[in-house]
């Protein structure tokens, strides 16, 4: 989904080259293509479309990567500034999104 | 459980089936589109045919049985409480914790012979898939974000290619999700249309004066919840808050010009509100879009939601000013 790129120079996510061991889970989970892997090791190519949702640093074996991870909904968001941490999903219902 | 009591279920989706999706569009009883959790067959299973894992909420659960047929295969369905995959992942419901839960109970490893669970790819932020292999035995296999591509994934040896595992947000996609962004926001109106007229009652012709403001309401609400998604693409920046007060601007100026008559005032106050109505219902589209970054929604409306508030107490002042001044309306 390259048409569809949000604001820039925000992710938080990280990647600790060091640590990591190529094999790939990130990009298996990575629902916008931000990984590659070059000489066998894992590469952020296009970190402007991470989505921040937390998938790659959930399955990778050795922690090597790192993201702060949420839902990027403004409702929920607005949630969490009124209520704190008494926050729901923002869309109201019981079964939402 | 024994392999008689497992339900079989079908792979064509019913009249029944289509309607209930239509509703959920429209956010009707939601909250009761569920499914059983535990293990489904479907076709005629056997030891080594394929457990896909699926969330409660009955469309994820419908879409992926559809995209099951020709296929034996098992469904193993956790409780999410009738979220769908990836809001589920997101809330930590489609879990770790819950596969290892359900594979226990529903006593998996008595109905295959392998030890592999083939789960949709956007299940994968509340699921890792080594913790699982080292919680419950059974290997993790990331499927396809889309059930219509398994046959392709289960044809490609079990792997999803670049294509099966980047998200989409077409035209489609993205107006099959308006009607719940006009339908949550019933009871809201209700509010905000009171609110107009109780301002509108300031001066004269209340009544008026109050069903122009509720359709500058309305001009702002159809503009962000419906105008925007579905213009998302071509709308200018990356702002949704930016690109919901462009539709705002443009569909209440129209409005103006194809309804003119009204003073400079009554005007800049319905255009001023217009614009702030759509770019706030945009914004909040943010959440139902499968790109927007937690860190920069955050950062947009720390910008755009003091505007809003701004913009709407200007035009608030501008329709009670006009209402003393006079002028059209």
């Amino acid at each position: 989904m390259k048409s569809f790129r949000y604001l820039e120079g925000v992710s938080t996510l990280r990647l600790d080259k060091e640590a990591c061991i190529g094999c790939g889970m990130c990009i298996n989970v990575c629902p916008h293509r931000v990984f590659e892997i070059v000489s066998k090791k894992a590469e952020i190519i296009d970190k402007e479309v991470c989505m921040e949702c937390g998938a790659c640093a959930m399955n990778c074996p050795v922690n090597a990567l790192n993201v702060t991870p949420g839902v990027g909904c403004a409702s929920y968001i607005l949630q969490t500034w009124i209520k704190k941490d008494k926050a729901a999903c923002g869309c109201g219902g019981h079964a939402c999104c | 459980m024994t392999d008689e009591t497992i339900t079989t279920v079908g792979t064509r989706l019913s009249f029944r089936d289509y309607f209930g999706a239509f509703r959920m569009r429209v956010g009707a009883e939601r909250e009761k589109y569920r499914v059983a959790p535990g293990i489904y067959k479907v076709g005629a299973p056997s030891l080594s045919s394929p457990v896909f894992v699926s969330a409660n909420y009955k469309m994820s659960f419908d879409f992926l049985r559809r995209g099951l047929s020709g296929i034996n295969a098992w469904i193993l369905v956790l409780n999410t409480r009738g979220v769908n995959v990836w809001c589920a992942a997101g809330k930590k419901t489609f879990s770790t914790n819950e596969i290892v839960r359900m594979v226990k109970e529903s006593e998996l490893e008595n109905f295959v012979s392998h030890r592999e669970l083939i789960l949709p790819q956007l299940s994968a932020p509340g699921v890792s898939a080594h913790e699982v292999m080292k919680k419950s035995g059974f290997k993790v296999r990331f499927g396809p974000i889309r059930a219509e591509d398994i046959k392709r994934f289960m044809a490609n040896g079990k792997k999803a290619d670049a294509e099966m595992r980047t998200v989409t947000f077409n035209i489609w996609e993205r107006f099959i999700l308006t009607p719940r962004e006009l339908t949550s926001r019933i009871t809201t109106s209700f509010y905000i249309i009171s609110a107009i007229f109780i301002i509108s009652s300031a001066g004269n012709e209340t009544l008026v004066r109050g069903l122009f403001g509720t359709t500058a309401y309305f001009i702002g609400l159809f503009a962000g919840t419906i105008v925007t998604p579905l213009l998302l693409p071509w709308l200018p920046g990356r702002s949704f808050a930016l690109k919901g007060a462009v539709t705002g601007i443009i569909l209440g100026s129209l409005f103006c010009f194809l309804f003119g008559g009204h003073g400079n005032m009554a005007t800049a106050a319905m255009l001023i509100f217009a614009m702030s109505v759509s770019s706030y219902t945009a914004i909040t589209f943010t959440g139902a879009t499968p790109f927007t970054s937690p860190t920069g929604v955050e950062k947009e409306m720390r910008r755009a939601i003091p505007l809003q508030i701004a913009a709407v107490v200007l035009s608030c002042g501008l329709w009670i000013g006009n209402s003393f001044i006079g002028g059209g309306l």
